[in-house]
């Protein structure tokens, strides 16, 4: 073999070449001897991550005047697959996380209904379970992108997004019981947290495919999402899906809550709100490389991969472009692709070693396609401020450092 | 007994987004008779074999939780106050937040007043009289939610009191007018016109 500079393609046919038997034979020969080993830790009744990682959410400020309300942020440049660890996952709280005793939790389901029903946590795992994938958003995620200091990290400007596999029961099963009267047109949900934060849903989405869910990624919710039983409504932005639930309403008209009108309405140029825009629409970013990484092997072959999402159902394609947008090619997308979902993506790219972006868009199976900045404001404005779904780029630098900005 | 009936507050021509709850109404219909004809009669069977699993709810137990305020009055309780009377509570209670006089505090406390004529404007402020569309949410919010420290704290007639107060503040009562339970779902708010349905998906990518 001719010597010259290790390239990551030799190191690669290297790799080969040692899976043999004559290969590994050969380093074996050559290698010092061990040291002793010393025994490793005991056995664990609740499992931690090692030391060495240190990946965590984005947390604001220290010394905000008011830390039971805000949001921290999920790391997704340090994400893999498509399940997001429940320590991981965001948060947004208005009032704090409570403490709840799952024995004293109660569910009320009341109003345009036969029977006012009441259920304790028992009650609802003592119905038939569903365990489904799906991605929670909330509807300010990608605020950032609407303004000049884009978000420099896929953490800061995606990162209210997050997935899980979540376990619980149908609502349907609940309104069989209690008998829900034909005027009923909106659900209200509630919380028992401090502030009883509230939403109005259409009963077609109740009826669709929400859940009460008392579980997430194998165990028990977190207290931060919701314990000891959430509202799940797939694809509807974050703020519906109620957490800590402790009543539902079935109702003629919807409330109008502070939640839905003076907040999570979204305000066009004419000066006219749209109000009760729930779903999320089809969303992806390339999480690795990111803004902050560097291509550290040098010119060669690199995996660009990230998430893509969509309120709307399954993603059926996501296209990659790494020349500005000039040109888009398929990504492979981690099967299976669930619905309404983080969906992986990955592809590989041959980096030639100069300035280049990056950037990802996705479609779903309603015929939709992520559309950009400029497309978006084109029709929208820069006061929407919600449900910003639009391309996200880094660029590549000469050096192989990645960063958010085309000018830095 | 609760009142369910359709808001008086929308002129009878139904709120705009009727359109859309009446494609959600539709299929509702739809769901309700497949549950009847057993349709999901797979999914469901041990429940509708089994007795019912939830137990009946009692006046009082939904009367403690129940804190829903709908734009036509319904679930608001029997009190009142005055912008007059409320004066002094806001002092002690909001104003640490949202100021003297419900301008807010440094982009970290929402104002409640002003705004009017920002909302096309390149950074509109949203408050109560720029924005809110009801009266009622008002209510429903701070009896649920304020102040943010001690939210469930006020009584009654002090949450009556209060809600005249920011109304006044925003100049759309007077000082002394009555505020109470069939009062302030009467109040016309400024921008409550302003409100339209969803009407994505509006952007297409082109190729």
């Amino acid at each position: 073999m001719k010597k010259t500079e290790p390239s990551r393609r030799k190191l690669l046919s290297l790799g080969a070449s040692v899976a043999t038997g004559a290969g590994l034979a050969t380093l074996t020969a050559c290698a010092k001897k061990e040291a002793p080993s010393e025994l490793g830790a005991p056995l664990s009744s609740y499992g931690a991550r090692s030391p060495h990682e240190t990946s965590a959410r984005a947390l604001p400020p220290a010394d905000s005047p008011t830390p039971s309300t805000g949001a921290s942020r999920t790391p997704l440049q340090d994400s893999y697959g498509i399940i997001t660890p429940s320590s991981l996952h965001f948060e947004r709280h208005h009032s704090g996380v409570p403490d709840i005793d799952p024995v004293k939790h109660q569910l009320l389901l009341h109003g345009l209904v036969d029977q006012p029903l009441v259920y304790s946590v028992e009650d609802l795992k003592h119905f038939p379970s569903v365990s489904r994938v799906h991605f929670l958003e909330c509807s300010g995620n990608g605020r950032s992108e609407y303004s000049a200091s884009l978000g420099p990290t896929p953490q800061a400007s995606h990162g209210l997004a997050s997935c899980s596999e979540w376990t619980g029961v149908p609502v349907t099963a609940l309104l069989k019981e209690a008998g829900i009267k034909p005027e009923a047109r909106w659900i209200i949900a509630e919380g028992a947290d401090p502030c009883h934060l509230t939403r109005s849903i259409p009963i077609s989405k109740i009826l669709d495919d929400a859940l009460i869910a008392y579980a997430q990624n194998g165990e028990p919710l977190r207290p931060e999402q919701g314990y000891p039983v959430r509202l799940l409504l797939p694809g509807f932005e974050g703020n519906t899906n109620i957490k800590w639930l402790r009543r539902l309403m079935a109702a003629v008209e919807p409330a109008m809550t502070t939640h839905e009108t003076a907040y999570y309405t979204d305000l066009m140029p004419d000066g006219k709100a749209r109000i009760f825009t729930f779903d999320l629409e089809a969303k992806s970013v390339i999480t690795r490389p990111s803004g902050g990484h560097k291509l550290a092997y040098g010119p060669g072959a690199y995996e660009i991969t990230g998430l893509a999402w969509s309120g709307r159902g399954k993603i059926t394609r996501v296209e990659i472009s790494t020349d500005g947008g000039k040109s888009w090619k398929d990504a492979e997308m981690q099967q299976p692709v669930f619905s309404k979902a983080f969906t992986r993506f990955r592809a590989m790219w041959n980096w030639e070693g100069q300035a280049a972006s990056i950037q990802s868009r996705a479609a779903d199976e309603s015929g939709y396609r992520q559309p950009t900045g400029d497309e978006l404001v084109a029709v929208r404005g820069r006061n929407y401020g919600y449900h910003n779904n639009q391309i996200k780029v880094w660029y590549v630098k000469a050096d192989g450092s990645v960063s958010h900005a085309e000018n830095v | 007994m609760r009142r369910m009936c359709r808001s008086e507050g929308d002129g009878g021509q139904g709120p705009v987004w009727n359109g859309r709850k009446k494609r959600g109404a539709r299929g509702q219909k739809f769901l309700l008779v497949a549950m009847a004809c057993g349709v999901f009669a797979g999914q469901n069977s041990a429940t509708a074999q089994n007795a019912r699993i939830g137990k009946p709810a009692t006046e009082a137990q939904i009367r403690a939780v129940d804190l829903t305020v709908f734009p036509d009055g319904t679930g608001l309780p029997i009190g009142k106050g005055t912008a007059a009377k409320g004066k002094d509570l806001y002092k002690d209670k909001c104003a640490v937040c949202h100021n003297d006089k419900g301008e807010g505090r440094e982009n970290q406390y929402p104002a409640l007043v002003g705004g009017i004529g920002t909302i096309t404007s390149s950074k509109p402020i949203r408050t109560v009289g720029s924005y809110w569309p009801y009266a009622t949410t008002i209510f429903d919010y701070v009896r649920r939610a304020m102040p943010y420290d001690h939210p469930g704290s006020l009584q009654t007639d002090e949450i009556y009191s209060v809600v005249a107060f920011v109304l006044n503040l925003n100049g759309i009562i007077a000082e002394n007018d009555e505020i109470n339970e069939k009062t302030l779902p009467k109040v016309k708010m400024p921008n409550a016109g302003n409100f339209v349905p969803d009407a994505r998906p509006d952007v297409k990518s082109k190729r």
